[in-house]
């Protein structure tokens, strides 16, 4: 039996450690990773719980993170509750199997700290490997600091084994600038988180010897399509419990979670959307902003797979401008932010002055006065009624002003 | 909003300086913020740790500041003129150095006309640790010049936060971090 872990009421923690004793608080029954900065010490971490009576589950060591996630399907497909660790350059060599996960409706939970794609090699974050695991058919949630990695990913597990749902997830923090950034994070106690988790309930368990069940079956032309609609459906279908999920969290700890997070919204005329700790830095920007009269909110989807198009463009329906902020290389277009929010307004009929910008690339910093910026440029498209600014710019980028239309 | 900079070589322990004392500062209700910037981390290679410490939540996640007070724990970063760079004429540098603050300023220019304290932590810490390890003498250096949290208090937090460390080891600090704050000037 695991050993309780005594915690003060406020910790010092950083987003890797948090990470680390939200799994460890969920008791896990299979582990399997293979390390990679900035997440090493997620593993690490949990590597040193069990070593010292903190955990009772399997902490399985692997050579490289496409076994890492294969060791996790077929452990999560025997019945067991299943996480791991990634970033970056494993995430890529996990994209293959990040898919069968899905498709096996297996509820794996996956802690991914961002970070950007080589080449060049570069350790630190982007949204890159986020963006690259978009279509993978695993819900994605965005944390913005330590306290948001530990509470979602308590959440991951509620969510990803829900009966209605039974889909992978992963929860995302920013690389250093919350994964190495110590903050101070109010955790529950042992007894209190694992009740909110609650005890595994598999389904259709390989081990499971009297029922006997196949996991990665061939479908071809008569049922594939079946299956990955129905896949879909599950995902589309998510919303309303990631709700559930959320609101009982809020009961619990008094912290409130919401599909899609907004701030200074309500009366704004204009609106920036982005994802990630620069979503904070940018709440203190829409201050200065209004300060000097500009009527400026902010909205980000907390859940960015399934995507809550709708949602956005209600909540989005009285701006007039909008700038989409991706952090991630566009590679030959639009970023998918901008496209997704852009996407949604039409779909309901909107029409805001849409605008792109693509930021902190490989842990580019971007600071107060560079959102206020953003924020400067978005309100000159309101004031002239059409966009008499770029299609694209790109923030903090050096060299000669670069941008598209 | 009270902002600090750590200019340290890696292996020098300026990220652990910068989250004890965040975790110290938790502990009276503070909001902090404990985080540094890496590069292709190399023992013995310059970097910078940063402390934030607010009554409300810390929002900004930009690695850049303008800091109340610059900690340089190595004592040859501090003829480094980046320690300078984003300051105000009210930062104050705490220094690691061998020499007396008017021999430091003769050769170290760029810190002229700005208020500076010196304090010999790499010695210190040789003397009561046994290595050279100047980050607890350096919070006792702080603690004393920035008065942020009574001496006593201090002393509890910190004892409790190196609890995971052998008595001797803890010992060690603690003469350390007494000295220097009687030390610095």
């Amino acid at each position: 039996m695991a050993q309780k872990y005594e915690l003060k009421q406020r910790e010092v923690w950083d987003g890797n450690l948090a990470a680390a004793h939200a799994l460890r608080q969920a008791q896990v029954d299979v582990v399997a990773a293979y390390p990679i900065t900035p997440s090493t010490p997620i593993v690490q971490n949990y590597a040193q719980f069990l070593a010292d009576g903190y955990v009772d589950g399997e902490f399985v060591m692997v050579e490289s993170e496409h076994s890492a996630m294969s060791a996790c399907v077929g452990a999560a497909a025997a019945g067991g509750r299943v996480a791991t660790a990634t970033s970056s350059q494993g995430y890529a060599l996990m994209v293959e199997v990040l898919y069968q996960a899905s498709g096996m409706r297996l509820p794996i939970v996956m802690t991914v700290v961002n970070r950007a794609l080589a080449s060049p090699l570069n350790i630190h974050g982007d949204h890159s490997d986020l963006y690259l695991g978009r279509d993978a058919g695993w819900i994605h949630l965005i944390a913005n600091n330590p306290q948001e990695a530990y509470d979602l990913t308590l959440c991951a597990f509620r969510i990803g084994e829900d009966e209605r749902v039974r889909l992978p997830v992963t929860t995302n923090q920013d690389g250093f600038l919350v994964s190495h950034t110590a903050q101070v994070v109010e955790p529950l106690s042992d007894e209190e988180a694992y009740k909110f988790v609650g005890d595994y309930k598999p389904k259709y368990p390989m081990l499971d010897t009297k029922n006997p069940v196949t996991y990665g079956a061939q479908t071809e032309e008569e049922w594939h399509f079946e299956h990955k609609v129905n896949q879909h459906k599950a995902l589309m279908e998510s919303f309303p419990v990631i709700e559930e999920v959320f609101s009982e969290f809020e009961k619990l700890t008094g912290r409130k979670y919401n599909l899609v997070e907004t701030y200074k919204l309500d009366d704004a005329d204009i609106a920036l959307v982005l994802m990630g700790s620069a979503f904070e830095t940018a709440m203190l920007a829409v201050d200065k902003a209004r300060e000097e009269g500009i009527k400026v909110g902010l909205l980000m989807p907390r859940v960015f797979r399934p995507f809550p198009y709708n949602e956005i463009a209600k909540k989005l329906k009285n701006v007039k401008a909008v700038a989409a902020l991706d952090r991630s290389a566009p590679m030959g277009t639009t970023g998918a932010l901008f496209n997704e929010v852009s996407a949604a307004l039409m779909a309901n009929g909107q029409s805001a002055i849409m605008t792109n910008y693509i930021y902190g690339l490989g842990g580019r910093d971007t600071t107060v006065e560079h959102i206020l910026e953003v924020i400067k440029e978005t309100n000159e498209n309101k004031k002239a009624n059409k966009r008499v600014t770029p299609l694209q710019g790109f923030i903090n980028l050096r060299g000669p002003k670069l941008s598209f239309n | 909003m009270l902002q600090i900079r750590w200019h340290s070589r890696a292996g020098q322990g300026a990220v652990t300086g910068a989250k004890a004392l965040a975790d110290v500062m938790a502990r009276t209700g503070k909001y902090v913020q404990a985080y540094s910037v890496y590069g292709a981390e190399k023992r013995g290679a310059p970097m910078t740790a940063y402390d934030k410490i607010d009554d409300k939540p810390i929002l900004d996640h930009s690695k850049w500041m303008r800091p109340d007070y610059v900690l340089v724990i190595d004592p040859s970063l501090v003829f480094q003129e980046e320690i300078v760079n984003n300051t105000t004429d009210d930062t104050v540098f705490i220094v690691t150095t061998h020499m007396d603050k008017e021999d430091l300023l003769n050769v170290a220019k760029h810190l002229q006309g700005k208020k500076v304290y010196v304090i010999d932590a790499i010695k210190i810490s040789q003397e009561e640790i046994g290595r050279a390890i100047p980050n607890t003498p350096m919070l006792g250096a702080f603690v004393k010049i920035s008065g942020i949290i009574p001496f006593e208090d201090f002393l509890v937090s910190i004892k409790d936060i190196l609890s995971k460390f052998p008595q001797k080891i803890i010992d060690g600090n603690l003469r350390a971090i007494k000295r220097a704050y009687e030390e610095v000037k």
